[in-house]
């Protein structure tokens, strides 16, 4: 698989690509949906390098732990800090996403309680089953790449009737934030490359409306840096040939349906809902929640809690708008002085896909 | 992560639950998203499941496309 990172092939793909963007009208300015996306970029300098082929990148909503809002983050730090007895059970970027009563990390659990990093919801799962005398609250942020392993631990949970575990969602769909950012006017796209693995879990179709209704082009793309350029070509050639559609450039990888199996275990376990994205507002239809036959496993229910839509940053952090693509993570006064790795003020300087963490590591690109 | 780099089954048992090998390492995963996934079957990995099977002829076709480019741009 050498030949995807092989100097010659990306050469070959850039002068291609800058042709192909003289030809459509530089600079083109497209957006890669993942925080994935954002971090390969960055990473093998396609960034730059595009940039004098004349392509503009774009990151954009593509970051779970980043679009989850601060009132999520603070529901998980009032269960692990006012209950007794409880394990939350969350992914190590979420605890250090700052907030205005500080982060999971830097929480006082209350007596017997407290959080448990996991890598999985098949780990937090296994914690119930081996803490039958405390609360698992799994604290699970993701997309559709995540979503089906955070059912199947549900379900799980519900067949082996593990009272004990119960999930507190911030599951996200990746379709309806496009539309909400196109209907929105604010940010000048031309094109996106789709996530190749949100792709993989629910196939093509579902990004149909962009090109249809809003007649953008886009493509499918996989993670090596020849993956991105391929996809990157297919996208100007649509405009190019006035003829936007959805690409898949990662057949190896990403089937037209998607993954029936995943999706049908989706649709058993969740439901759609409407919810709120950190920067992007009430997005209608763009989460997931559990079933009502699940409701014992739904933190939210079990515990009483309230969700309210608040004021999400801390002073100064412009992470919404980093997240719908308006400024980049530079444009911000606090990126690199008082927003750094360690001492980040937004989630998008925690999470390894996030614009701010991804721009400052990567800061020659 | 998901930087899409595949693992190969290495084994499995009727439960979807099985061990891939990953860069060199024998991973626990979960295969139940695979429908008849076999040992020696490539799979791509995400948080402890496997989410998509690598389909080897689509890899060959796109690789042959970007050796063409490279070629045909020589210069
Ligand atoms: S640099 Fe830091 S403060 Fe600024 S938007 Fe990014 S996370 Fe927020």
């Amino acid at each position: 698989m050498k030949e995807f990172r092989d100097r010659k092939v990306i050469a070959g793909l850039l002068r291609t690509i800058g042709r192909q963007a003289s030809q459509a009208g530089p600079p083109v300015r497209l957006m890669e949906v993942c925080g994935t996306h954002t971090m390969a970029i960055h990473r093998y300098g396609l960034h730059a390098l595009l940039h004098e082929a004349g392509v503009e990148m774009t990151s954009g909503p593509g970051c779970p732990v980043c679009i989850t809002p601060d009132a999520h983050h603070r529901a998980a730090i009032g269960l692990v800090t006012r209950r007794e007895n409880l394990i939350l059970a969350t992914f190590g970027d979420i605890t250090r996403v700052p907030t205005r009563d500080g982060s999971l990390q830097t929480a006082i659990p209350a007596p017997r309680s407290r959080v448990r990093v996991v890598y999985s919801a098949q780990d937090a799962l296994e914690t119930a089953r081996e803490n039958p005398d405390r609360d698992v609250v799994f604290f699970g942020a993701g997309f559709e790449t995540t979503i089906p392993s955070i059912a199947l631990a549900v379900k799980q949970a519900a067949e082996e009737a593990v009272e004990n575990f119960s999930l507190l969602s911030a599951l996200w769909l990746i379709p309806p934030p496009l539309r909400a950012l196109l209907e929105s006017e604010e940010v000048r796209i031309q094109g996106f490359l789709y996530p190749g693995h949100v792709s993989a879990v629910i196939g093509c179709r579902p990004y149909e409306f962009v090109a249809e209704e809003f007649g953008l082009p886009g493509a499918v793309a996989g993670f090596e840096p020849a993956d991105i350029l391929l996809a990157a070509s297919a996208v100007l050639n649509q405009m190019i040939r006035r003829s936007p559609a959805v690409e898949n450039t990662y057949k190896r990888v990403v089937r037209t349906d998607g993954n029936p199996r995943a999706l049908i275990l989706m649709d058993e376990v969740l439901e759609t809902t409407d919810a709120v994205w950190r920067g992007l507002g009430l997005i209608p239809r763009s989460g997931l929640k559990l079933r009502s036959r699940f409701s014992a496993f739904d933190a939210l229910k079990k515990y009483g809690l309230n969700i309210a839509p608040a004021a999400d940053e801390l002073p100064g952090c412009r992470c919404g708008e980093v997240l719908r693509g308006v400024i980049k993570p530079t444009d911000c006064g606090l990126f690199g002085g008082a927003c750094r790795p360690e001492s980040p003020r937004g989630p998008c300087m925690v999470s390894p896909e996030g614009a701010c963490l991804v721009y400052y590591r990567f800061a020659k690109s | 992560m998901c930087l899409g780099i595949p693992a190969k089954i290495i084994s499995l048992d009727e439960n979807g639950q099985g061990e891939v090998d990953y860069l060199g390492t024998r991973v626990r995963t979960n295969l139940s998203f695979i429908e008849n996934a076999r040992p020696g079957d490539w799979v791509i990995l995400h948080a402890g499941f496997a989410i998509s099977r690598l389909n080897e002829d689509e890899a060959q076709e796109t690789l042959a496309l970007l050796r063409e480019l490279a070629e045909s741009q020589d210069s």
